[in-house]
């Protein structure tokens, strides 16, 4: 192993770290606006891994998945910002605990 | 040359008729309604008189006639044809059945003029006529078959014609419930027969009999007394008759010529048609004659109390369709069906005359408010009496040849059959008091008719004997004599009843002996012709009786009756209750099957099997529902962590499942390279 860098498993425990995170987050956070910011951090943690092993195993697929990743987060971040910003308007609340209408 | 005849229209045109009235009569006028009604069944009666005329200018006479129009069933060895056949039997049959079929529908412009349901009515009655021709025209079991459901059917419509009333409507299933036990027996009956002869033709099977002489009892014994239970149902003996008293709830008309004139003697014409294995069995033939003599008696018995008009005319078709299967068990098939064509003229007269009655009456049926109609209903009055004279079996009349004849043949047939003899002679005397205590009550005396329905009835009723009252005229009901479409036909059937015996029993037994085997000639047997005499003076005095004891009670208001009736009250309310026989089959029959089926079917297969079933599938879904709907909180948090819990699981899973080795995926491999 390469002393001049830094070793792979430091990003996967980076990237596992990153992912605990974001599933923490989206877990406890009552705000919307959190929520949705843990699963933009999800989604990065999983391309830092990603790019980890496409780096380790010189494989180019795993970063051109990544590109993927991004456009889809990219796409999501614009309807779901939509959808934040339409049910503010309704209901002049993010509080996830009240936005509870599909309960039976 | 067959095709001259033209036999097939002979069922056709009244099933036209059918047709007719039964698509489009709603729609029609009356007018237009009664001339298809009795258009069709006139050109069909003309059909088999142009073929009677025909056939009997023949010498000799091709016997049978047969026309198969097309293969029906081809199965194997089986083969069932869409054949008919003419003979002398089915002639006379049909004469009779079209012919009094044509009267009755005459009548029944008049009768039902007023009624609802007019085409309806008479699309069933073209549709009898329709069922009955093919019953007696067929050529094979299979086709009679066909005819004998299908009159079941028309029977069962036209005693429920008035299916708004209660009686009707179970009169009429009581008639097809009753009819489908004898069936059974017709069916068992032609599967034997299909087993022993592979045929279902009369004359294929009457060959196979021939050529096999030795076939004796046994198998045939068997096939007897099937075809016999068939017979049993719908000529309504004992032990099956319960269904046509009831089946006075119908129309009279219809009681004249379905349940007195035609459909009845349609067992009698079936054991006449198989006499060939009849002949074959002297057991079943003792039985069919036990039976004949015992309904005959049975039925007379209760005929004696009855109040009703209509019913006792009903009891006295069983009691003499009980002497025509007398005469078809002592193998005297001409002698049966010579009174089955009499009893066809005078029974028909009988309720005819009985329906003038109960028209003039505005529905009144109970003969104890009668009384004293001679005056009023002067026509009815003299062919009534036609009647009543001919079934009571006096000289010169109808009833006194064909009656006779059968009581002689029963007396030469053995010391069964003088015993039955002696039975019938009985029968004899007991049927002329009941029917001249009829004709007393009814016409004679001082009239006991309510005053209400003289005066301020207001209404006229049809036959029906509850008190639904069909409004007819704002002016009070008076007793009036019946308008002319239905004293025609009571007179030419008056003139039948009187002249319809002259034939004589030697001349109509040579002319059916080529079908139903030879009578005995009274020359010949011991005794000679003075015997025969002899016996008809007896029966003739045995009427005489009956009518000197009813004269004696009715003529004139007295306590004989009352005070007989006291002295012997448990036998007059033993007939009274008609022996209770229909409240022993309902305790013993019917209130067993239908507890049991409300028990099998009711708890086991519809409560057990089907709403348990039903409930089971409910209850577990409802179960697991109940379960898993918590998930279904509507709390995004709460969905959140359950995805997170499931994919911990699903992570535990694959490193937890190899460590322990039980699957999952290894991610040491992955991590090696592979």
């Amino acid at each position: 192993m390469d002393l001049h860098t830094v070793p792979t498993s430091w990003y996967l425990i980076l990237s596992a770290l990153l992912f605990s995170l974001g599933v923490i987050g989206f877990l406890i956070k009552r705000s919307l606006i959190t929520v949705f910011m843990s699963i933009e951090l999800m989604l990065n943690a999983v391309n830092l891994s990603f790019v980890t092993f496409a780096h380790e195993w010189h494989a180019v697929k795993g970063q051109i998945f990544v590109f993927f990743v991004m456009m889809v987060a990219a796409a999501e971040a614009a309807v779901g910002l939509a959808i934040i910003i339409a049910i503010f308007r309704a209901r002049a609340t993010l509080n996830v605990d009240q936005i509870d209408l599909m309960k039976l | 040359m067959n095709s001259h005849l033209h036999l097939w229209l002979i069922p056709v045109l009244p099933f036209l008729g059918f047709l007719v009235n039964g698509t489009l009569g709603r729609r029609l006028p009356k007018a237009l309604v009664s001339t298809v009604a009795l258009g069709f069944p006139l050109a069909s009666f003309l059909v088999v008189v142009r073929a009677a005329v025909i056939f009997l200018s023949l010498k000799p006479q091709p016997i049978p006639w047969l026309i198969t129009y097309a293969p029906w069933i081809n199965a194997g060895p089986l083969h069932v044809n869409f054949s008919v056949a003419l003979d002398q039997l089915s002639l006379v049959m049909l004469l009779i059945i079209t012919g009094v079929g044509f009267l009755i529908h005459i009548y029944s412009v008049g009768y039902m003029a007023h009624e609802d349901g007019y085409w309806r009515y008479f699309s069933y009655l073209n549709l009898f006529l329709f069922f009955m021709t093919v019953l007696v025209l067929a050529e094979n079991y299979l086709l009679m078959f066909v005819g004998w459901e299908g009159v079941g059917l028309a029977s069962y419509l036209l005693i429920g014609f008035y299916f708004d009333k209660k009686s009707a409507a179970d009169a009429g299933k009581k008639a097809f419930v009753v009819n489908r036990i004898g069936d059974v027996g017709f069916l068992l009956g032609m599967f034997l027969l299909l087993s022993q002869f592979s045929s279902l033709s009369f004359f294929q099977i009457g060959s196979g009999l021939a050529a096999n002489p030795a076939l004796q009892g046994g198998i045939l014994t068997a096939i007897a007394l099937c075809l016999l239970l068939g017979a049993v149902g719908k000529s309504a003996q004992i032990p099956l008759y319960i269904w046509l008293p009831d089946a006075m709830e119908g129309p009279t008309p219809v009681s004249a010529l379905i349940h007195a004139a035609t459909m009845v003697t349609a067992g009698v014409y079936m054991i006449a048609r198989t006499h060939a294995i009849f002949d074959r069995s002297p057991f079943a033939l003792a039985v069919v004659a036990i039976i004949g003599a015992a309904t005959a008696f049975f039925a007379a018995t209760i005929a004696l109390v009855q109040t009703d008009i209509k019913r006792v005319l009903a009891y006295s078709t069983i009691s003499q369709l009980g002497y025509m299967f007398l005469g078809c068990g002592v193998a005297a098939y001409s002698a049966a069906i010579f009174h089955l064509m009499t009893h066809a003229f005078f029974k028909a007269l009988l309720f005819l005359a009985a329906g003038s009655v109960i028209h003039g009456l505005g529905g009144e049926q109970d003969m104890r408010k009668m009384g004293g109609l001679r005056k009023h209903l002067p026509v009815t009055f003299w062919t009534m009496t036609a009647g009543v004279v001919a079934i009571a079996g006096i000289w010169p009349l109808a009833g006194f040849f064909s009656k006779d004849a059968i009581l002689y043949e029963a007396f030469q047939h053995g010391a069964l059959g003088k015993a039955l003899y002696f039975v019938g002679l009985v029968t004899a005397l007991l049927t002329s008091f009941y029917m001249f205590r009829l004709w007393y009550l009814t016409f004679m005396g001082d009239s006991r008719t309510a005053s209400h329905s003289f005066e301020d009835h207001g209404a006229a009723v049809h036959s029906r004997s509850d008190s639904k009252l069909v409004l007819e005229a704002a002016e009070p009901h008076r007793v009036h004599e019946s308008p002319w479409s239905m004293l025609g036909p009571l007179v030419i059937l008056a003139i039948l009843s009187i002249t319809g015996g002259w034939i004589g029993i030697e001349r109509f037994g040579d002319f059916l002996s080529p079908v139903v085997g030879p009578i005995l000639d009274p020359a010949q047997q011991s005794g000679g012709k003075s015997l025969d005499i002899g016996l008809s003076v007896v029966a003739v005095a045995a009427a005489l009786i009956g009518w000197y004891i009813a004269r004696l009670f009715y003529r004139a208001k007295n306590d004989r009756p009352v005070r007989l009736a006291a002295s012997a009250s448990g036998i007059y309310t033993l007939l009274e209750h008609k022996y209770w026989i229909d409240e022993i089959y309902s305790n013993a029959i019917v209130k067993p099957l239908t507890l049991a089926s409300r028990y099998i079917l009711g708890w086991i297969g519809e409560g057990l099997i089907v709403r348990g079933s039903a409930w089971l599938l409910a209850g577990i879904a409802t179960l697991l529902g109940e379960l898993v709907r918590r998930w279904q909180s509507g709390n995004l948090r709460s969905y959140s962590g359950w995805l997170a819990a499931g994919a911990a699981a699903l992570l535990l899973f694959t490193v937890v499942g190899v460590v322990l080795g039980i699957g999952g995926v290894d991610i040491r491999m992955v991590w090696a390279g592979h």
